[in-house]
């Protein structure tokens, strides 16, 4: 089981490096923030991982916590680069 | 390792795979649409999945609270989704030809009044 997670969290590594990449390229800042966005859901996924690996329950509302951020987070960067863009 | 872990290694498994293809596809594909696409993948199915499969390893009483969690984020993307495309639509960042329909076209950039 213990191969399970190094290797889960292994994946979950390679998908936040090429969402990095995303993130750092652009080019537009719309891409930016959908990348950001991706990589908050994939700390959620490693902390739920890491959860699961010590089958202890108590981290959970981390969880929700994190997931509710990324949502007003990306919200609210996506409307502040629609007002930015028709100003320009 | 029993039954149980042999699904719960499955699920973890099977969405961390998929939330690499949906990284892969952020990086690889054209286009702020079809990358949107691609965000998708890791925000619903990759997620719903590991949280599947940590939902069997955890007491039920905590399960109950990733079912929030993954309810929440299924209620949440599409909502992300529609927001940047629709700000991409409007900034004038989608090029009219990769769309089949345009249901926007009243509101193009540059016939508002600004």
């Amino acid at each position: 089981m213990n191969t399970v997670f190094v290797l889960t969290l292994t994946l979950l590594g390679a998908a936040g490096g090429l969402t990095l990449v995303r993130l750092l390229r652009g080019p537009e800042t719309l891409d930016r923030i959908v990348a950001l966005d991706v990589l908050v859901v994939l700390i959620v996924a490693g902390t739920a991982v890491y959860v699961a690996s010590f089958a202890d329950g108590s981290n959970i509302p981390l969880l929700a916590a994190v997931a509710l951020l990324g949502f007003v987070g990306s919200v609210t960067a996506a409307r502040l680069a629609e007002r930015r863009e028709r100003h320009r | 390792m029993n039954a149980v872990d042999v699904v719960s290694a499955a699920l973890l498994l099977l969405g961390a795979t998929s939330c690499l293809l949906g990284a892969l596809g952020l990086v690889r594909l054209p286009g702020l649409l079809a990358r949107l696409q691609a965000a998708t993948k890791p925000q619903t199915l990759g997620l719903l999945l590991v949280l599947a499969g940590t939902a069997l390893r955890v007491e039920p009483d905590s399960a109950v609270t990733l079912v929030l969690v993954g309810l929440f984020q299924v209620i949440t993307a599409p909502v992300i989704s529609q927001l940047v495309g629709r700000s991409a639509y409007r900034a004038g960042a989608v090029a009219p030809d990769v769309l089949v329909a345009d249901e926007l076209a009243a509101n193009r950039p540059e016939d508002r009044p600004s």
